[in-house]
């Protein structure tokens, strides 16, 4: 049976696709750039924390600090390096470019890395759970991911609404070309717009990376979750981004739980009951 | 002091503009009129910056700004409103004007918002500042496009067929706003069809066509020109 157990644990697992989907659904928000590299930027970032703990030893909370501030410069350059030249009416450029991406990451990391699965070590954080009553315990580590995912998004909120940078990231949004006339730089907004994303798939990194393992290939199956997720919530939306992801995980774990093999059909199924029902999402805030 | 110097620029086989000449002192008022299609928005869009010049020089306080990016002309001092308001619809009101106080007038945060209220005062949207800019009904967007464009603070302010459209109590209270702004130091070059309107302020009048001046000065004379005869009573020169 489907009992609050499932409910729970899929919320959870909601968390981690939410964080997924944040960078994805901040960038396409911003400027419309659909970002193919996605889910193979998230792994970048996971394997630069493997090798920042394990190889430099450095402890996992002040890797991320590190990593966070890497990917950040990391998307800034590629904004301002690549991406920005290819932006424009025209959204074929960008989706090849960004496709390109994925292939050189994926092959990259397969050649630094190998083929093999890794995991991110946390300790004794990895195994530790809070007891509910009724029998119900529920681990730290997924409990920790979704805290993370609704903090990430109230504090991106933050910043789209009470900041003077939230402020020209929503003006450009609206009219980049008007944006630009009232003295915003267009180019440094985007830039700094690709660093936050990279920036928050650090987080979205590491909350997946302690959870299961991973290995260079599976970048393109985590961007389709992101996907989804974003499309759920309605574009545009950070916190229907997170309701996206919190709504893919709930009918996996439900799909799983009815029959071990429908998990991941399940959420597909659940994707396009959405569409179908509302075309733009469950919390629309752009124009069509 | 804004100064266009044998300005051309062409799409293609058509010409918008052809070697302009066109100075503007500091505190001037100057009217632009002509037919639809004369290259007046291209004017515009050739000092703002979103367009460059396939020739010529475009200056602005002895300073060439022919290569600077529309965003560095704002901040130089050139405020622009279009003749359709292109609000930030998602941003409310005020969220408007402060983007363009922040970035184009390079305000701090506390001044921002003093000057953006003054604006808002100034333009009469104060009872509307909260409200989404996309919500607004076209005259307020009109004041809208007005207010942002002064909220970035400009030594110069280019206002595009910003009468167009309105009722003449609407208008006559445009006029005086304009004079208001003008009289506080503010050099304008106002394109309007509406040239009652643009003859209570302008000072100076310029008519385009086919993308050259082909007259100007005094507004009155330059009205009972042979040129602007034959442009807009079918008159032959």
């Amino acid at each position: 049976m489907i009992g609050l157990d499932t409910v729970i644990e899929g919320v959870l697992l909601g968390g981690v696709y939410a964080l997924f989907a944040l960078g994805l659904s901040l960038i396409f928000g911003i400027m419309r750039l659909v970002n193919l590299a996605h889910g193979d930027l998230i792994l970048l970032a996971a394997y630069l924390v493997l090798s920042v703990t394990t190889v430099l030893g450095i402890p996992l909370l002040v890797a991320t600090l590190l990593v966070v501030v890497v990917m950040f410069v990391a998307g800034f350059a590629l904004q301002r390096l690549v991406l920005e030249r290819v932006l424009g009416d025209d959204i074929l450029p960008p989706l090849l470019v960004t496709f390109g991406l994925s292939i050189v990451i994926q092959n990259g990391l397969l050649l630094v890395y190998g083929a093999d699965s890794r995991r991110l070590q946390a300790g004794a954080f990895e195994s530790s759970s809070v007891t509910l009553g009724g029998g119900l315990s529920i681990g730290l580590a997924p409990l920790t991911a979704l805290l993370t995912a609704i903090v990430a998004v109230a504090l991106l909120q933050l910043v789209f609404y009470r900041t003077s940078l939230g402020r020209a990231f929503r003006a450009t949004s609206d009219n980049p070309q008007i944006a630009q006339l009232m003295g915003i730089n267009e180019r440094s907004v985007y830039a700094i717009a690709v660093g936050i994303s990279l920036a928050v798939s650090v987080i979205a990194a590491i909350t997946f990376g302690i959870r299961a393992n991973f290995d260079p290939s599976i970048g393109p199956a985590r961007l389709l979750y992101a996907f989804e997720a974003v499309i759920i919530g309605g574009l545009g939306s950070l916190w229907g981004t997170l309701v996206g992801g919190i709504v893919l995980g709930l009918a996996q774990t439900i799909g799983a739980r009815i029959n071990p093999e429908w998990q991941i059909l399940s959420g597909h199924l659940a994707f396009l009951a959405v569409l179908m029902v509302r075309p733009r999402g469950l919390f629309p805030s752009r124009r069509p | 002091m804004l100064e266009l110097k044998a300005v051309s620029k062409a799409f293609g086989a058509i010409v918008v503009a052809e070697r302009i000449d066109l100075s503007l002192s500091s505190g001037e008022a100057l009217g632009v009129i002509g037919p639809n299609g004369a290259g007046k928005s291209t004017l515009f869009n050739l000092i703002t910056g979103m367009l460059r010049p396939d020739s010529g020089r475009v200056i602005l306080d002895g300073r060439d700004i022919t290569d600077l990016a529309p965003e560095d002309r704002c901040r130089a001092g050139i405020g622009r409103s279009f003749q359709i308001p292109l609000p930030f619809d998602h941003l409310s009101v005020f969220e408007n004007l402060s983007v363009a106080a922040l970035f184009g007038g390079g305000m701090g945060q506390a001044e921002a918002v003093q000057h953006c209220g003054r604006t808002l005062e100034l333009t009469g949207l104060e009872a509307k500042a909260n409200r989404p800019a996309g919500s607004l009904p076209l005259l307020d967007r009109k004041r809208l496009e007005l207010a942002r464009a002064l909220a970035t603070r400009p030594r110069t302010l280019l206002l595009d067929e910003i009468a167009g459209g309105l009722t003449e109590a609407e208008c006559h209270e445009l006029v005086e706003t304009i004079r208001t702004i003008h009289a506080g130091g503010v050099g304008i070059i106002w394109i309007e069809h509406v040239v009652h309107a643009l003859l209570a302020v302008v000072q100076r009048l310029v008519v385009l066509d086919f993308g050259r001046v082909v007259a100007q000065g005094v507004p009155a004379e330059v009205m009972r020109s042979s040129e602007v005869q034959t442009i807009y009573m079918g008159v032959p020169a």
